[in-house]
């Protein structure tokens, strides 16, 4: 029994619904936000040094032992996205501070945040497969109105055709998991797989799996990531900025648990769909980054980018591939953040999205100019910053196991990143200065502040890799070696 | 134009008190028999709805002066609060425990802190399904 594997979730929920009460209460609700991220940082960052000495920890609902009982597992894997999620969210809500406006602070936007922090945390700690369906909801709900928010006509269409597709995939989610009770009478993770090994993984078991694979690609964008550039330039900055930034992640980590605790018998058929499924995820995403103007546009297709890189990892399937993923997993959290938040701010300070009609900005935002650098040198993979070794591992791997085409447009696809933010910072931030001193739209701190702290972020996450790499080797293994979580889940001695 | 419904208001003032009480019957069978939280609460709901139809907004509100959203968010305060009061006394999330006592007037009666959950429950679907029908409402 070990409580505290709840508080990520909790906390979070608790603080939502304490917030709805101090609704007319603006300055109230900021302080209380903060100070409740950080008491999840704190209680993530124990977690995970609690799992390094004791190894994955394990709390029963109500005493009621697996496989009978809801449970919440933490294993290293989940409590370093949980912990990257606190901190990426508490630096958003800096950046909302100044920028969201009275209006959505009055309508429960610090809420439905929390709502969504909640559902994303629940999903990354819940063992049980039903639990990871219900969290999910819980973030999607959350996110529907989070993307409707303000009502503007462009949000209303862009959140129909997104509450529309994931409506849908939910409902192929709750069929595979009927499917899956139907054929093996477990929900259960670890049971499951057990259960699997025992039966084998047949033709059946790897139709099922199929489904769930749909399902997650639908989540996170893989393949099916038609709905994504439209729905994620639609709501304000900071709220496209944390979709980025978490939403795909939780499909992205759905996808890695299952196909590596309970499909993991038949990878030349489901690995091999997630290969190809990435490379093409890669190209598609390649071709809409350099295709628009829209700066928007641009950095969604990054997004999608980055979805079929770190799904070379499972594909592959190689310790140091996963490594390499989860490396990357983490860097893109927070890049897609800054970069998110670049994107709106000079929306915000130029009054437009098209990058034609932007130039010199680096006259006058050196600072926003730099960052953007950074940014871009990051995403596209340099040494010494965050985007490497990621990038390093997934590379390895790829060689190890002889995937050479996947590894080829992989590294193509590094190329086109780095060609489309190019694209953005030679014609938004060089060129004649269009803006004159007179009227130039002042940089708010809070906004500049958020984004600073992202730069130092993916700064000394690549100069600091080597602090992380304990935990990313442990939860690599992990990944690799299902026995580890399965015993840790079913033995009831705890 | 003004509708004359006085058979429809005059049977709701008689029917609401029914289907309250139905209500508070489903609840209270909880958690042995069917019934229980969320379905109480959908019938409890459904006896307020009734009255927002029948009589307009502004006069319910004299009598029911809640804010349902406050309803709801109070409703999961209450849920997610036995789940962590259950914390504090070193069992699991969410452990529920029930014993009998001896009530004056109801005899062996057995209390369950599994009741404030539903209750918790109950609440939640009240606040949202009511507030979900008076937006709906306000579009029109």
């Amino acid at each position: 029994m070990n409580n505290i594997l709840v508080m990520p979730m909790i906390i979070p929920l608790l603080t939502g619904i304490l917030l709805v009460f101090l609704r007319p209460y603006v300055l109230v609700q900021r302080v209380f936000s903060l100070v409740s991220i950080a008491a999840t940082v704190a209680v993530s960052v124990t977690i995970l040094n609690l799992i390094q000495s004791d190894g994955i920890l394990r709390l029963d609902f109500g005493g009621w032992l697996p496989p009978y009982g809801i449970s919440f597992v933490a294993d290293s894997f989940s409590m370093l996205l949980v912990l990257t999620t606190a901190i990426v969210t508490g630096i958003l809500l800096i950046y909302a501070f100044s920028s969201i406006g009275r209006a959505h602070e009055n309508m429960f936007f610090y809420p439905f945040v929390f709502f969504l922090i909640a559902g994303v945390n629940g999903s990354f700690l819940t063992g049980d497969l039903f639990n990871l369906f219900v969290c999910f909801e819980v973030m999607l709900l959350s996110s529907y109105v989070l993307i409707t928010l303000g009502g503007r006509k462009v949000q209303l269409v862009e959140s129909i055709k997104y509450i529309a597709i994931n409506v849908l995939s939910s409902w192929f989610f709750l069929v595979g998991i009927a499917y899956l009770y139907g054929t093996v009478g477990t929900l259960n993770m670890a049971h499951l797989s057990v259960r699997i090994a025992e039966v084998g993984q047949g033709s059946l078991l790897t139709v099922i799996s199929i489904i769930f694979l749909i399902v997650f690609s639908l989540k996170s964008g893989l393949l099916l990531y038609f709905w994504l550039p439209g729905s994620y330039s639609a709501p304000p900055t900071v709220v496209a900025a944390l979709f980025g930034a978490l939403l795909t992640k939780v499909g992205i980590y759905a996808m890695f648990r299952v196909f590596t605790l309970i499909f993991y018998h038949e990878p030349g058929v489901t690995h091999l769909m997630i290969g190809i499924m990435a490379a093409i995820t890669m190209i598609g995403g390649s071709i809409g980054a350099i295709a628009y103007n829209d700066i928007r546009k641009i950095v969604s297709y990054n997004v999608v980018i980055a979805v079929g890189f770190i799904l070379v990892g499972l594909a592959v399937s190689t310790e140091v591939a996963i490594q390499g993923s989860i490396y990357y997993l983490i860097h893109d959290m927070i890049i897609k953040a800054l970069l998110f938040l670049i994107a709106g701010t000079m929306i915000y300070l130029t009054g437009t999205a098209r990058i034609q009609n932007m130039s010199g900005l680096i006259r006058n935002y050196p600072l926003l100019g730099w960052l953007f650098f950074i940014t871009m040198l990051s995403l596209a993979g340099i040494p010494p910053l965050s985007g490497f070794i990621g990038k390093v591992y997934v590379g390895q791997g790829a060689i190890e196991a002889g995937a050479f085409v996947l590894l080829a447009i992989a590294f193509l696809s590094s190329i086109f990143v780095l060609y489309s933010l190019l694209r953005i910072f030679l014609n938004c931030f060089w060129g004649e200065t269009i803006i004159n001193e007179d009227d130039d739209v002042p940089l708010k701190k809070g906004m500049l502040i958020p984004m600073v702290l992202f730069g130092i972020l993916t700064i000394a996450l690549g100069v600091g890799a080597e602090g992380l790499a304990p935990y990313v080797t442990d939860a690599a293994h992990t990944l690799m070696n299902p026995k580890i979580y399965i015993d840790a889940v079913l033995n009831s001695d705890s | 134009m003004k509708i004359n419904d006085v058979i429809l208001q005059t049977v709701t003032k008689i029917v609401v008190f029914i289907i309250l009480t139905f209500g508070v019957e489903l609840f209270l069978s909880g958690h042995y028999n069917p019934g229980g939280g969320f379905i109480g609460g959908l019938v409890l709901s459904s006896a307020f709805v009734l009255l927002y139809l029948v009589f307009d907004i502004e006069t319910v509100h004299k009598g029911i002066p809640f804010d349902f959203k406050k309803v709801a968010a109070f409703g999961v305060l209450l849920a997610v609060g036995t789940g962590l009061g259950s914390v504090l006394f070193g069992a699991s999330f969410l452990t529920q425990t029930a014993s009998y006592f001896n009530l004056p007037v109801f005899g062996a009666t057995e209390l369950s802190t599994v009741m404030l959950f539903e209750a918790g429950v109950a609440l939640t679907v009240v606040g949202v399904v009511v507030t979900i029908i008076l937006s709906i409402s306000e579009d029109v």
